[in-house]
């Protein structure tokens, strides 16, 4: 026995070297490692493992040197090794399921697997392995249980479902969900089947359509899960280790009692669920909800993104048809949505996310702990809550009593929501508030590590406020201006340390918006950027970083866009049929719709600024229109009244009748030859992808990845395309240029394509993304 | 066998930590003290410009399980009957008293300062002033502190100090909605004004709001609390029954042994003479082990019969400046030495007062764990008490969360709660605190030991642990 275990000791001694090795040598060195363990007897499984302890086989994940585990190929086919030798172990009469990682139970199947199927085919057959594995562990003589804690989602959950019972933490950390619908793709591996079993259609449809976390506590409602662990605190191990430990011994607990069947799997159906479910079993209402989920559908995606409606035909099918022809279908249309460009538009998103959540300036010199901002305005309360509720210590500063208390109002309330949500108690959110202090003046900014101004855009007001803070912080302070178009370094100008100023360009409403653009000038320093960096993430930010310029990158690009737009207007189309052409190619908001939004006055402001700065290649519509608008008071939804008519509690508003009159001042004939739905579309868009791209050949981009993060996350440009610039790649650069010069030909240069894409136009070779 | 074994290997360090502690201690004190460090003769922990400070003798009513004979009463009636045993068995004259200090956590709005109220019906003078403390189930040590502290300043030279609980009745409350509106009502000045306010009142109105043993920042119940506290400490379900049986075990032999002198009988009005605590059940291992999980459903390991149930009680204790004991004849019991309270995470380490503030209790003193002859520790729980042990003997828990170098040890089981505890004799949170003092006191001189500990955890993560001396016989 002891000899035993000392053979076992000595192994996995072996299996970590083995782990440790590839990283030295160059190529494919995994294999060279793999090939000589599992030469031996006792295979050294890199990515699985397992013990037996009594009866029950306990079989831990661990994807080696990641911080989650994926579904990989390598994971697959370990699993499968490892479940062969379980099922025919006699001694063994049961399995739980486990990760060894804290936090992350299988984020899901591996991206790169999928993307590096060259055809519909092979990601056919890639679902198709994973439905048998999982068709063997739900029919498992031997019952199943996973052990969740942390995320299991995507492939994932499927494996979760496929076992008989599931026993997850009561952790914020632990989400479960089918996130495949945000990477236009559909749960591939026996989700769409097992799924609306498990949870009832009408919760299988929302998590699949939505692809939205599921918190612990409410999958236990759903039946998703079948029991909770609570997170456990110190003991004689680190609270982590030991909610794992203590996870996996109720988990072992509950195999044993499904083997010896003093546990049953069959949970508890209330009065509501019978009753669904006894809808469900008429034909005739599973029509309907089919009907409704796609009129919604429908409606919400404008028929743009493949996916969700595959989902519902998958669904469907295995409902009508029965389960061979539902797994079928699962597996056929999930090869064929991961050849979609919507697929690959999206998945793009997914690794710019990756990418933008790191900070390529290293680690800052000194970590910001204390964070004053300047102006309780929308923008500097928003900034002020997503930053204390990550832990910083915030100070909100106003120059009058009555715009701090709206901006602590807001602060307030931005919790508050959270805590009818049930994401926070609201214990946490006085102890979070405790952390900001609101006032008028600038006491304990000698403590500030970086001072965040939001006040209004004015270049003087912005100089007297950097004046009054360097007055009063100490030497490492940041001074971080949030402008939306004011150039960084005319406001550096004022400054004796430029190189601790930099920008930081938030979008509204701060806490929803996931988008910050930091600017830097030729002076700002690499510290102070990293800084900027470090804070915009502990926020929980995507982060692009851009060089100073008027507009930077993303008010530059809705320029010209929004001149388009008035210029639209102007031609006599209502901005109904204009919000209605921009969301039907998939901007999430109407561009008129958004112009009220943004807020017609900063629209005007920057309008005039960036014309001023670009001279025509900015002009298009008119400004003077917005101008008369902002003197009429139609401000937008600030306001109450801009295009549309703003009323609290009314749904469905309605176009401003007193624009009719300003519209029909300003009207200008319409050019018949570009006035198609296809083309206004295409001349808000062109105009758009034509600045990004101008944006990166001057350099204010670094990248063609940020350029389309910032424009999916910070201006709404169709997810669906991936950004302008994937945009730019997948409908070709040559037809983008036609169009352009097409436009061009009728409205002179505000069309005129600029050199880089001409040079891509030139050369199908080259292309923004690889 | 092997408990025993453990045991064996338990007391093993100890032994040589308590010879190393001597022969340093015989190198740094000077030789006057020198000769005084003899086994079973230790120092004294009496410091230079601090009064020393005894109890002089201290009694509580029978604690009987809630709803059971004092269902009918108030907690002052409790109290009153606390404080006339008291008076009873010290004849203490009453004028005498200069100040009474209760403790009590579930508060009866009639009597918010019940200290006062039981005082007046107990037949103090009304020139006694009284006040009422709280802090969860260590409310009586609060008093009893409160009243070293009002001594020990020179304030008073006898101080009245004590606790009550009356869990058979709480305050059940209507709904803030209902009770808004009630309050409106006072200011409605006509009927039209009046008929308004009904009219608003909605039947979710009626939904009464009930106390909960819930932790108010976290919301989560003491129970779930403790449940997690044991399996933190992976504590099974079968050493927890273990333990709550032997703290029953012990109960009942220091009942029938007659040890439990504290005790004072009470005769409820209307109801038979009350003359002894009524929770005493001692059970068998089977007949536990078929309880479910009381919180943690289903799987969880504290039950009904491993955890303390819902108490009423009241206790007292007469305490003096030492020089006004001795004036005024008095043999005290014992003195009231160092004392700590601690405080730390509400949520994962709800229950863990003892560990925090028995090493630091000790450090205050000058002593180690091997000098102290007996403990008394409040059992909340039986796994939180077995918890309380394992985080006391962990090195690693000792670092990493009580920034101490090395963990103070785990009281040995020989000493620990020999005439039962929380568990078994009850728990009337308000009360307990001075239950363990005269349980301490007693057994101090029953088994001819010097110093003992009295800890305990409470509501709030929060701790109390206080050295307790032997009065010289």
């Amino acid at each position: 026995m002891a000899a035993a275990v000392r053979a076992i000791g000595s192994l996995t001694r072996f299996t970590a070297a083995a782990k440790y090795c590839p990283p030295r040598r160059a190529g494919l060195p995994g294999y060279a490692c793999r090939n000589v363990a599992s030469s031996s007897s006792l295979q050294a499984r890199t990515h699985v493992n397992y013990d037996v302890k009594g009866d029950v086989a306990v079989v831990r994940f661990n994807s080696p040197d990641s911080k989650v585990n994926t579904l990989s190929k390598q994971l697959q086919s370990e699993f499968t090794e490892v479940m062969n030798e379980i099922w025919a172990n006699e001694a063994v009469k049961s399995a739980v399921l486990i990760s060894a990682k804290q936090g992350c139970f299988i984020a899901g199947a591996d991206i790169n697997m999928i993307e590096s199927c060259k055809t519909t085919q092979e990601v056919t057959q890639l679902s198709q392995e994973g439905q048998k594995m999982f068709e063997k562990l739900e029919k498992s003589p031997k019952p199943i249980v996973a052990a969740i804690s942390g995320s299991c989602l995507g492939g994932g959950l499927e494996v979760a479902i496929s076992c008989q019972y599931r026993v997850a933490t009561k952790d914020k950390k632990t989400v479960l969900g089918t996130p495949e619908v945000l990477l236009g793709l559909l749960p591939g591996a026996g989700g769409t089947q097992r799924l609306p079993k498990l949870v009832g259609l009408p919760a299988a449809f929302d998590m699949m359509l939505t692809g939205k976390n599921i918190r612990a506590d409410r999958a236990k409602r759903m039946g998703l899960v079948d029991q909770l662990v609570d997170p456990l605190g110190p003991g004689t191990k680190s609270p982590e280790e030991r909610t794992i430990e203590y996870l996996e011994e109720v988990a072992i607990g509950f195999a044993r009692g499904l083997a010896n069947k003093t546990v049953s799997h069959k949970r508890e159906k209330g009065l509501v669920q019978k009753l669904t479910d006894y809808a469900l079993a008429i034909p005739f209402v599973r029509q309907q909800i089919y009907k409704t989920v796609e009129k919604r559908v429908q409606k919400q995606t404008k028929g743009l993104y493949p996916a969700p409606l595959k989902i519902i035909e998958v669904v469907k099918t295995g409902l009508e048809q029965g389960s061979e022809a539902g797994y079928l279908s699962e597996s056929q249309k999930f090869g064929e949505l991961a050849m979609t460009a919507e697929s690959k538009a999206l998945t793009g998103l997914y690794h710019g996310q990756v990418q933008c959540k790191k900070n390529k300036f290293g680690a800052p010199k000194q970590e910001v702990k204390t964070l004053a901002v300047l102006g309780a305005g929308l923008m500097g309360a928003g900034i002020a809550q997503v930053s204390v509720d990550k832990g910083l210590t915030t100070i909100l500063k106003d120059t009058t009593l009555e715009g701090l208390g709206k901006g602590q109002q807001q602060v307030f309330k931005g919790l508050n929501d959270k805590v009818k949500k049930k994401n926070l108690t609201s214990f946490e959110r006085d102890t979070i508030l405790s952390n900001m202090t609101g006032q008028l003046d600038y006491k304990g900014f000698d403590k500030a590590d970086m001072v965040i101004e939001a006040v209004f855009e004015d270049l003087s007001i912005k100089h007297k406020v950097l004046k009054e803070v360097e007055a009063v912080v100490p030497p490492h302070c940041i001074f971080a201006s949030n402008t939306s178009a004011l150039p960084i370094s005319q406001i550096a100008a004022a400054s004796k340390r430029p190189e601790k100023v930099i920008g930081m360009h938030y979008f509204s409403p701060v806490d929803k918006m996931q988008l910050l653009e930091i600017i830097t000038t030729d002076k700002t320093s690499q510290d102070t950027a990293a800084s900027a960096v470090a804070v915009g993430l502990k926020q929980g930010k995507i982060i692009i970083v851009v060089k100073d310029g008027p507009g930077f990158y993303t008010t530059r690009c809705l320029g010209p866009m929004l001149a388009e737009v008035v210029r639209v207007l102007q031609e006599g189309f209502d901005p109904r049929k204009v919000d209605a052409l921009s969301t039907g190619f998939g901007f999430p908001v109407g561009a008129a719709t958004l112009i009220d939004e943004v807020g017609v006055d900063v629209a005007a402001h920057v309008a005039e600024d960036l014309g001023k700065a670009f001279g025509q290649r900015f002009g298009g519509g008119n400004v003077e229109l917005l101008k008369r608008m902002v003197e009429k008071g139609f401000l937008g939804r600030k306001s109450g009244k801009g295009f549309y008519v703003y009323q609290q509690g009314v749904k469905n508003r309605s176009v401003n009748s007193s624009m009719d009159e300003i519209l029909a001042q300003f009207k200008v004939p319409s050019r018949p030859e570009v006035c198609t739905d296809e083309d206004i579309q295409l001349r808000l868009v062109t105009r758009f992808v034509n600045e990004a791209a101008m944006c990166l050949q001057e350099g204010i981009l670094s990248n063609p990845v940020e350029g389309d993060m910032g424009a999916v996350f910070g201006l709404g440009f169709p997810p669906c395309l991936g950004g302008p610039f994937r945009y730019a790649d997948s409908l070709g650069a040559k037809q983008l240029v036609d169009k352009l010069r097409k436009y061009e030909a009728v409205y002179g240069n505000q069309f005129t394509p600029c050199q880089l894409l001409l040079d891509h136009a030139n050369d199908a070779s080259k292309k923004f993304h690889h | 066998m092997t408990s025993m074994l453990s045991r064996a290997i338990r007391s093993l360090p100890a032994t040589s930590t308590w010879a190393v502690r001597f022969s340093a201690r015989s190198f740094s004190c000077s030789p006057l003290s020198h000769a005084a460090v003899q086994p079973k003769s230790k120092k004294t922990l009496a410091k230079n410009g601090v009064k020393n400070i005894v109890v002089v003798d201290g009694v509580r009513i029978p604690f009987l399980q809630s709803g059971t004979s004092y269902a009918d009463l108030m907690p002052h009636d409790l109290a009153r009957a606390s404080l006339q045993g008291l008076l009873n068995r010290t004849n203490v004259p009453k004028e005498v008293v200069d100040y009474i200090v209760y403790g009590t956590v579930i508060q009866e709005v009639k009597t918010s300062n019940v200290a006062r109220e039981a005082a007046l019906g107990a037949g103090f003078s009304d020139k006694t002033p009284a006040h009422t403390v709280t802090m969860a189930c260590i409310s009586s040590n609060q008093a009893m502190t409160t009243g070293v502290g009002l001594i020990a300043s020179g304030q008073c030279d006898v101080v009245v100090a004590g606790g009550v609980e009356l869990m058979s009745d709480v305050p059940i409350r209507h709904s803030r909605k209902m009770r808004k509106t009630l309050l409106s009502l006072n200011r409605a000045k006509t009927l039209g004004q009046r008929l308004a306010l009904f009219a608003k009142i909605r039947p979710d109105y009626f939904a009464p709001e009930l106390p909960a043993v819930a932790e108010f920042s976290t919301s989560e119940t003491m129970g779930h609390s403790a449940d997690r506290l044991a399996a933190a400490f992976a504590i099974s379900r079968v050493e927890q029954d273990e333990y709550a049986l032997r703290s029953h075990t012990l109960a009942r032999k220091a009942q029938d042994e007659g040890l439990l002198t504290d005790v004072v009988p009470f005769k409820v009005p209307g109801k038979d003479m009350v003359i002894k605590d009524n929770g005493v059940r001692p059970s068998s291992m089977e007949q536990m082990g078929k309880l479910k999980a009381a919180f943690v459903k289903p799987y969880g390991t504290v039950t009904a019969a491993n955890s303390s149930f819902l108490t009423d009680g009241a206790s007292a204790v007469l305490i003096m400046s030492e020089e006004k004991a001795l004036a005024m004849g008095y043999k005290p019991k014992a003195y009231l030495r160092d004392f700590v309270y601690v405080s730390q995470d509400p949520k994962d380490q709800l229950l863990l007062g003892p560990t925090y503030g028995t090493p630091k209790v000790l450090e205050r003193a000058g002593l180690t764990l091997a000098d102290i002859d007996v403990f008394e520790f409040h059992e909340a729980f039986a796994g939180q008490i077995l918890a309380n042990l394992k985080a006391m003997d962990s090195d690693w828990f000792a670092q990493n969360y009580m920034g101490r170098k090395s963990k103070v040890g785990a009281p040995p089981l020989e000493k620990f709660n020999k005439w039962g505890g929380s568990l078994s004799l009850g728990h009337p949170f308000g009360a307990t605190g001075c239950r363990l003092v005269m349980t301490a006191a007693h057994r101090l001189k029953k088994e001819g030991g010097q110093y003992g500990v009295v800890a305990a955890c409470a509501a709030g993560g929060q701790g109390h642990a206080m050295i307790v001396e032997l009065y010289p016989q």
